[in-house]
């Protein structure tokens, strides 16, 4: 299943993990799913249906506003990070 | 003295005051804990979240306002706020709201600052960005950087008249303390700050003149300094980071994939990285080009100021500067800066947002410029940039490479300062909107200058003509100027 890589600010809201298998096929998916199993972590993530403005979200290295957007197809072999965007400059 | 009700009621008649936030000290972390990490960070109470205010100044006001009870009264930095939602965080190295990822900012008492900042108190001072200390987000005195800032404005007269314009001023921090960019202040702030916290390490994502400061600076303070710098840059900027002995790594990537590694460190090592988990107090150095502007004209805003664009931090830190001012009651009028942006083509998503209307930035992929050091794709205040622009009525542009040359070499010949591509940027950007009718020809225009040419010369091997070679011989220098300026071959 993919992997979704959890930031530290972010991991009171995971239960501590660092990281957590999710099935889906698209970033969309494993989001809904990501968000049913820790809700307040949904939360921080999203407003509404839409990723919140400062939320970065890569598929391996790629960021997806560069992909699909939440559409971006996913692997079962990869990795997603959640990068806060304010940062550099 | 200021006094809120008063502030109120002058400037902000309709402002919307939060419930009273503040911190319990108590709960607060000791601020060297921060050195390992972000684990540290203690509870934080809610207050109301800000309505968007289209104006800085009710912003800061409404920030101010929350400081709640007699606690913190007597801090003049008082800790970070989320700029979205209000959020309140104890000072930390911290750089965004885990509640929307929001950028954080640091709040002033601004009581506390009037008690003893004032223009007999900043006149009285050395020349330094320190005679501002009272708002910048140290608790005591600097420990880094002691020398930087307090460069020239210069009244740059020739330059007008090529322009076709009254009253310009070049802001030129190519001659900055210690590492000639205006980067110098940026850190000097993040890392007395970084001292304060007591890390030991410290960082940076570069496209060049951050590395330098960092570098020069962390080696002056006796810090271990990791600097992280796109593969390919210019020569004279990784020298520059490497002989002040800083572990310098090229990322093969672009300047957003070196930024985003860096975010990783940041958490993964616990290092303070200025631009990272510092970001808060670093951007508040950026202020004090907006206070020695106004300084140096008199205390007063300028018409028009004309800022590159690489993050998007620094313009947004110079209009809050004259609006902090503003508000302390030590400007001669009100701040009607029109604050317009400079990019460059091959990587213009801000001056794209605003030339589009947009509300959203749109990230640029690949980047592709000579300007390198404002080669940020995917800027983090890039909204916030785009938003002052319009709320000013400024405006942004972008110019390509041949038209950066050109600018370079016009502020070279007409006020003898040789900035690095950048500026070329921010000249060949203002000439356009003065074209445009943007910038009315007889207001006062500020152009900020933002680093030093001789970091980048590699655009310019190949565009300047190779200097004329002849024997020692005066008959060839005489034909030479024969040639050259036949008026003066007569004498």
């Amino acid at each position: 299943m993919p992997l979704v890589r959890i930031p530290t600010p972010l991991r009171p809201h995971s239960g501590g993990l660092d990281k957590v298998e999710v099935a889906g096929s698209t970033v969309q998916e494993l989001f809904d799913q990501l968000g049913a199993a820790y809700p307040a972590l949904r939360e921080r993530l999203f407003d509404g249906a839409e990723l919140r403005r400062f939320v970065n979200v890569y598929v391996n290295d790629e960021d997806i506003r560069y992909l699909d957007d939440l559409a971006t197809p996913v692997a079962p072999t990869d990795e997603v990070s959640i990068i806060p965007a304010v940062a550099g400059g | 003295m200021v006094s809120s009700d008063r502030s109120q009621q002058s400037l902000v008649p309709n402002l919307p005051i939060p419930i009273s936030g503040g911190i319990d000290r108590d709960k607060q972390a000791n601020p060297r804990d921060s050195s390992r990490g972000l684990s540290s960070r203690s509870p934080v109470q809610i207050v109301r979240p800000l309505v968007a205010q289209p104006d800085e100044i009710a912003r800061l006001l409404a920030i101010w306002l929350m400081k709640g009870d007699e606690q913190v009264a007597a801090e003049r930095v008082v800790g970070l706020a989320c700029r979205l939602c209000g959020k309140r965080y104890p000072k930390e190295a911290l750089n965004f709201c885990t509640d929307d990822f929001g950028p954080l900012e640091v709040v002033y008492d601004y009581d506390e600052v009037a008690k003893t900042f004032s223009r007999e108190t900043v006149a009285g001072r050395a020349r330094s960005m320190w005679r501002y200390l009272e708002l910048l987000p140290l608790d005591g005195e600097p420990t880094v950087g002691r020398h930087v800032g307090r460069t020239p404005l210069v009244r740059a007269d020739r330059l007008a008249r090529a322009l076709g314009v009254s009253e310009l001023y070049i802001k030129n921090d190519a001659v900055n303390h210690p590492t000639l960019s205006f980067k110098d202040r940026v850190v000097g702030a993040a890392l007395s700050k970084a001292v304060e916290f007591g890390f030991q390490t410290v960082g940076c994502a570069s496209t060049g003149n951050l590395a330098n400061s960092v570098a020069a600076n962390a080696a002056a303070a006796g810090l271990e300094a990791y600097v992280l710098i796109p593969d390919g840059l210019e020569q004279g900027k990784v020298l520059g980071a490497m002989i002040h002995g800083a572990r310098v790594v090229a990322v093969e990537g672009n300047y957003d994939q070196v930024n985003r590694l860096c975010s990783q460190i940041a958490f993964r090592f616990g290092w303070g990285f200025v631009n990272v988990n510092l970001r808060p107090f670093y951007a508040e150095g950026s202020k004090t080009v907006g206070f020695e502007i106004a300084e140096d004209l008199g205390w007063r805003a300028p018409d028009h100021v004309v800022v590159p664009m690489a993050g998007g931090s620094l313009i947004g830190k110079i209009h809050k500067a004259f609006k902090e001012l503003e508000l302390l009651g030590m400007l001669n009028g009100p701040v009607l800066t029109k604050m317009h942006g400079a990019q460059a083509t091959g990587c213009n998503p801000i001056s794209a947002t605003v030339k589009n209307g947009a509300s959203k930035v749109r990230p640029v992929k690949n980047p592709s410029t000579i300007a390198k050091s404002l080669a940020i794709g995917d800027p983090a205040d890039g909204y916030f940039a785009s938003k002052l622009i319009r709320e000013t009525g400024g405006w942004s542009d972008d110019v390509d490479d041949e038209s950066i040359i050109d600018a370079m070499k016009l502020l070279a010949e007409t006020e003898g300062i040789w900035t690095e591509t950048a500026g070329g940027v921010t000249l060949a950007v203002t000439q356009r909107l003065i074209e445009q009718g943007r910038i009315d020809r007889d207001e006062s225009i500020v152009v900020c200058i933002t680093g030093n040419g001789l970091k980048t010369q590699e655009p310019l091997l190949e565009r300047l003509a190779r200097p004329v070679v002849i024997k020692p011989s005066l008959e060839e220098f005489e034909a030479l100027v024969e040639k050259f300026t036949p008026a003066l071959a007569t004498v």
